[in-house]
């Protein structure tokens, strides 16, 4: 365990030397801060857009910052040699694989608290929504604008038994809950993608091309991946059978994206949820631990 | 032969670049209009940004379903205008019924993959109300800065602007606004005819605006294939009711008789034209208005 500590601990002081996370950060503050200070028909109070904006940078960044810090590890220690003396002190390969990706895993747990921090400090100094005032409308209540406002007039501004009580989710500790959930669970994701670009690292030669195929596929679940079962279902077989098959295989890394909870004050999910979803992040993630491992066991170093 | 030093290289480089830009700057500004307009997007996108236009509407319409909004892979009932939208439009309980059965998009989960993740994502159909309403404007804002032909948005954020947020003055400046990009558009001379009657009690205002939008409609649409009705009945009714108020009893007659030919209610319009007549059982003494 001290030699996957030990190769973690390089990892993350990479991190911190390079200049990615800095200029990733400071982008993704300076593009915030720019618009937060737009003002909209001069409503102060506005503040959704500012987080949907700001938690897209997030995500954006988070990934470029995982997917480049895996991608280049294996590679690297292969290129400049140090591999040979890393391996023979002795840690075994499992160790290597492991400690690498407990390096890049912490990395971007500490990148995101820092996001996520600059988050909540934007979007909680922008003011929060008014309980009282953040009444939605049910689809059990009259549906359309003109028929909630009829209903206000009739029940009074504090919002009659149509209105749903949605309160809960303003409240500050909910609020804060929120923002915990996202991060661990985006993190749990950020797990499962930096062990898929280190599969890529031991598969593909080059670490650009590695970089690029997994930015792809990454994206390719997060903004497909939970609509391929409805579009199996419309294709002939055996299109169908092999589309439903991949839904099944692929990580479903879109679960890990609480971003719309966040930004539209919905209430926490419930603890059981987060963690049946961290357990299946753990699962994937160890199962592609394993994958490398297996690849990297026998392959010659020399490049 | 002497070598010139790198200084007067660059002094001479630069003088010769600053005499090119002088010279071609002037000429450029003729190339594209791009460079002329005071808009940042436009200067960036082009023409192309009209296609994002649509997008940041549809964004508003989002965040006034607080994110529950069907995607492209989702089969939805044809519903007309969104929720949003129709705010500013009277409607009955049968547009909310068809509303909601457009929006009743999720069904019955799939497979456990489907019903497993749908604890991340929200799941409820509700719409921003007590002045939440606002989250929905920077969207609309942007929408109308990349495609300022885009009617809609003008209307939609005019009346969530004054009804809701009670942001009267901003509604009318951003109709203003949609006025200039569009001169010819009776939607938004109709929409501000109603600020005015509604939001600042101002009929004679309201008056001149509808009369206005009518000749607009007349003279755009009566020669249309497809004219649209529904605009026409909307502002011969508004512009009756102001007509009646003042006194002018045979003109509100003779629009809401207008009104009444597109109505999908004829039968209540009747009903009104016949109080009206009542009421101006001995002959009304209003002056002539121009006719339609």
């Amino acid at each position: 365990m001290n030699n996957v500590l030990a190769i973690s601990g390089i990892v993350i002081k990479e991190l911190y030397r390079r200049k990615d996370f800095y200029v990733l950060f400071v982008l993704t503050a300076l593009i915030t801060l720019v618009l937060g200070s737009v003002s909209f028909f001069n409503d102060a109070k506005i503040v959704r857009y500012l987080k949907e904006i700001c938690l897209l940078l997030i995500w954006v960044a988070s990934l470029v910052i995982a997917i480049s810090t895996a991608a280049r590890q294996i590679p690297v220690e292969r290129e400049n040699r140090t591999i040979f003396p890393l391996l023979a002190k002795p840690v075994t390969r499992g160790q290597f694989i492991l400690g690498k990706f407990l390096g890049c895993w912490l990395a971007c747990g500490v990148a995101l608290v820092v996001f996520y921090l600059f988050f909540g400090v934007v979007s909680e100094s922008r003011g929060r929504s008014d309980p009282a005032a953040t009444g939605l409308t049910s689809s059990a209540a009259p549906a359309g604008p003109a028929a909630s406002a009829k209903a206000d007039d009739h029940e009074g501004a504090a919002g009659g038994s149509e209105h749903h009580d949605d309160h809960a989710g303003t409240e500050p500790f909910s609020v804060l809950l929120n923002y915990v959930q996202a991060l661990a669970l985006h993190w749990l994701m950020l797990g499962v993608v930096t062990a898929i670009v280190l599969l890529g690292s031991v598969v593909f030669s080059a670490p650009s091309s590695n970089v690029t195929i997994s930015f792809i596929g990454i994206l390719g679940i997060l903004l497909l991946g939970e609509h391929l079962n409805k579009v199996a279902l419309r294709q002939q077989q055996p299109a169908q059978a092999i589309l439903y098959t991949t839904y099944f295989l692929l990580p479903h890394l879109e679960w890990f994206d609480i971003r719309d909870r966040v930004i539209y004050d919905q209430p926490p999910i419930a603890f059981v949820d987060c963690s049946l979803a961290a357990l299946y992040a753990i699962a994937y993630t160890g199962l592609l631990l394993f994958l490398t491992w297996f690849v990297f066991r026998r392959k010659t170093l020399t490049l | 032969m002497r070598r010139a030093s790198p200084h007067v290289i660059l002094a001479l480089l630069l003088a010769v670049c600053f005499t090119l830009a002088t010279t071609i700057q002037p000429r450029t500004r003729a190339w594209s209009e791009r460079a002329k307009s005071g808009n940042v997007l436009k200067m960036l996108l082009g023409d192309g940004r009209r296609m994002f236009a649509n997008h940041f509407f549809e964004q508003a319409d989002i965040s006034f379903h607080s994110g529950y909004y069907p995607s492209i892979f989702d089969q939805r009932a044809p519903a007309g205008k969104s929720a949003m939208a129709s705010g500013k439009d009277e409607h009955d309980e049968h547009d909310e019924a068809a509303h909601e059965k457009a929006m009743a998009f999720l069904g019955q989960p799939r497979d456990w993959i489907e019903a497993f993740g749908r604890h991340f994502r929200i799941t409820e159909h509700t719409h921003l109300a007590h002045g939440q309403e606002r989250e929905i404007l920077p969207w609309l804002r942007l929408s109308a800065e990349l495609d300022p032909q885009r009617i809609d948005t003008y209307t939609v954020a005019a009346y969530w602007l004054r009804e809701k947020l009670g942001k009267v003055k901003e509604a009318e400046e951003f109709l203003r606004e949609g006025q200039r990009n569009n001169p010819n558009s009776y939607e938004i001379l109709f929409e501000l005819g109603r600020l005015y009657r509604e939001s600042l009690k101002d009929n004679v205002r309201a008056r001149h605006v509808w009369e206005f939008a009518l000749r607009k409609w007349n003279e755009q649409e009566s020669a249309s294939a497809k004219p649209d009705p529904f605009q026409r009945e909307q502002i011969a009714v508004s512009l009756a009711r102001v007509e009646e108020e003042a006194g002018r009893l045979e003109r509100a007659i003779e629009l809401l008789e207008l009104g009444k030919k597109t109505s999908p209610n004829p039968a209540g319009l009747q009903k009104q034209i016949d109080e009206i007549r009542l009421k101006s059982a001995p002959p009304s003494t209003a002056p002539n208005a121009p006719a339609y």
